[in-house]
């Protein structure tokens, strides 16, 4: 489904590639430009090229780049790690502070603390991405020069072991901070919210009457009842923080696939684009359904 | 009603800040040419002049010797354009989609939802750069792009809302009545869902203006129009010797979203009155 849409939105992208190659490479003979056209199967009827798109899809083939000559799912797969890497690491990231943020608000709501942390989750939730990034690397690289800005390791520097780890775990804090903060505050708010809300229902009272102690009340009866919109909303955003990372990965130059998709857009390499927004695609539905086996473990009275 | 609406409203401090940084960015829409006398795209001074520099040039020049104040105020115009009208666009998408799910339920509504949930698992702003990109960097496809992504929310939003209403009297009242169905959608059941959707209509401008930014700082802006998020992005290669250049303009969309957020968060307390008491 999303294919055949994907496919529609090739065809109706202006221009096609082989002029522009045929344009760049000088020649204008109409035999080349109709050989070209020949060699790439853009001669046939739509229908039958939608079909012959298809079953590529399903077989993994995405299309050649006519750019970067190179079939799409290679330059894809080359530049998978680094975007697994760093929106991991944002993802991470992003829970464990958005969530104990949350918990910690609701914990202390209506005191200084809760206004603290609801203003700042307001403000980066405001915060455009790259702008974020870029004054980040204003202050932490330009101004302070504690860490690097650019790249996913110090090119010509060839480290070897743990010294090749800290390299990159150095490059990594600004790219994944700048894109976590943004789903952070998401989070922060959401859980101060489903906190509130669970904080007044029935068993709450009930444990409290019994006289469990309030940590163990935070955390066992309210916290884990309110996780579930949380993980609901990070299972969707899951996807959708590859999308994002175009933006950090722009900045930050940064190899990852958000960058292959920025580049393929200044070069009008509709088939790299739309490979790379398939393949996103794929791993948000991907990310869904690992959410819903992630429910049966946050609570086990729902079922699969 | 009136009145209660804005004690409501005024007791949320958040609230009352985002509507005076609004009325700002709209004074400054208004009143652009009197604060900004140039063209944004004339070179009126020297490139790189950094801001409070001249007195003429506030907010100094960019990397061609543009007035940067000229531009914000300039994207000011484009942001709330492109934002409020790209929301009007999903409202109309989604209240549509949402209210014919709810109202008539059954398979037209599980139909329904299937598409949306389909739209809504692509990641939304992957999506809009491939539309932008291959339908060509427009006003029309960049508010196109950003209603498509943003329906989907309205929609299952509408519906619920659609789905409890549909049940109660006063409609049962006008079916007996003999009203017909889009009269009773949009004269009965519609009027009584307007509370959520207005506030979720304030978000969405601000949702859109943050992604206008984005695809802008992508260089997929309209190449008409000088745009917050085309400032940024120009700025981006020379950050190490301008800092203002990217600043301003993002500083700029930082309180705008902002204080769309905070408005709506207000409209939230104004309207709903059933959440009074609660923090």
């Amino acid at each position: 489904m999303i294919a055949t849409v994907n496919f529609l939105l090739v065809r109706a992208a202006p221009g096609d590639p082989v002029s522009i190659m045929a344009g760049e490479a000088g020649a204008t003979d109409e035999q080349f430009v109709a050989q070209l056209r020949q060699q790439f199967g853009l001669d046939k009827s739509l229908s039958t090229q939608l079909f012959t798109y298809l079953g590529h899809v399903l077989r993994l083939d995405l299309g050649y780049s006519y750019r970067q000559q190179q079939p799409v799912v290679d330059l894809i797969i080359d530049r998978l790690p680094a975007t697994l890497l760093l929106t991991g690491t944002a993802f991470v990231l992003s829970i464990v502070f958005g969530i104990t943020l949350g918990a910690i608000a609701s914990r202390h709501a209506g005191r200084w603390i809760d206004s603290a942390i609801t203003v700042l989750s307001l403000v980066f939730y405001a915060t455009p991405l790259y702008w974020l990034a870029m004054m980040a690397v204003l202050v932490f690289s330009v101004k302070l020069d504690w860490l690097p800005a650019f790249g996913y390791f110090t090119v010509g520097a060839d480290l070897t072991g743990s010294a090749k780890l800290l390299d990159m775990a150095r490059h990594l804090v600004l790219p994944a901070t700048t894109l976590g903060l943004f789903y952070m505050a998401v989070y922060a708010r959401m859980t101060r919210a489903s906190m509130l809300e669970v904080a007044q229902m029935d068993f709450v009272k009930t444990a409290r009457a019994k006289g469990v102690p309030e940590g163990r009340i935070q955390r066992r009866h309210i916290l884990r009842n309110a996780m579930l919109p949380v993980v609901t909303l990070a299972g969707i955003q899951a996807g959708s923080m590859i999308g994002g990372a175009v933006l950090t990965e722009t900045v930050f130059a940064w190899p990852g696939i958000g960058r292959l998709m920025f580049d393929a857009l200044l070069q009008r390499d509709y088939n790299l684009l739309l490979g790379c927004f398939l393949f996103t695609a794929a791993m948000a539905v991907l990310f869904n359904l690992l959410t819903d086996l992630v429910y049966t473990l946050v609570d086990p009275r729902i079922e699969l | 009603m009136q009145r209660s609406f804005w004690s409501r409203f005024s007791r949320n401090r958040g609230a009352v800040f985002g509507l005076v940084v609004l009325g700002v960015v709209v004074l400054a829409v208004v009143l652009g040419p009197l604060i900004a006398q140039h063209d944004p795209w004339d070179m009126v001074g020297m490139p790189f002049l950094g801001p409070f520099a001249e007195s003429a040039l506030p907010l100094g020049t960019d990397t061609l010797g543009r007035d940067i104040l000229s531009g914000m105020v300039a994207g000011a115009r484009v942001s709330l354009l492109i934002g409020v009208v790209s929301t009007v666009v999903s409202l109309l998408i989604g209240v549509g989609i949402g209210a014919v799910a709810g109202y008539f339920g059954g398979w037209v509504d599980a139909a329904l939802m299937r598409f949306t949930e389909l739209f809504q698992a692509i990641p939304s702003f992957a999506l809009a750069i491939v539309m932008v990109a291959i339908f060509q960097p427009s006003v029309q496809s960049i508010v196109v792009a950003i209603a498509i992504v943003s329906w989907p929310p309205v929609a299952r939003l509408v519906r619920s809302e659609f789905l409890t209403l549909r049940q109660r009297d006063f409609v049962a009242a006008a079916r007996l009545a003999g009203q017909s169905t889009p009269r009773i959608i949009l004269t009965q059941i519609l009027p009584n869902a307007a509370s959520p959707i207005v506030v979720m209509a304030s978000l969405m401008i601000a949702t859109a203006i943050l992604l206008e930014s984005s695809l802008s700082f992508l260089g997929l802006g309209d190449p008409n129009l000088m745009s917050w998020g085309y400032m940024v992005g120009s700025a981006r290669s020379v950050l190490r010797q301008a800092w203002w250049m990217a600043f301003f303009p993002g500083l700029a969309i930082l309180l705008t979203v902002l204080a769309l957020n905070l408005v709506g968060e207000g409209l939230n307390d104004g309207l709903n009155a059933r959440a009074d008491g609660r923090r």
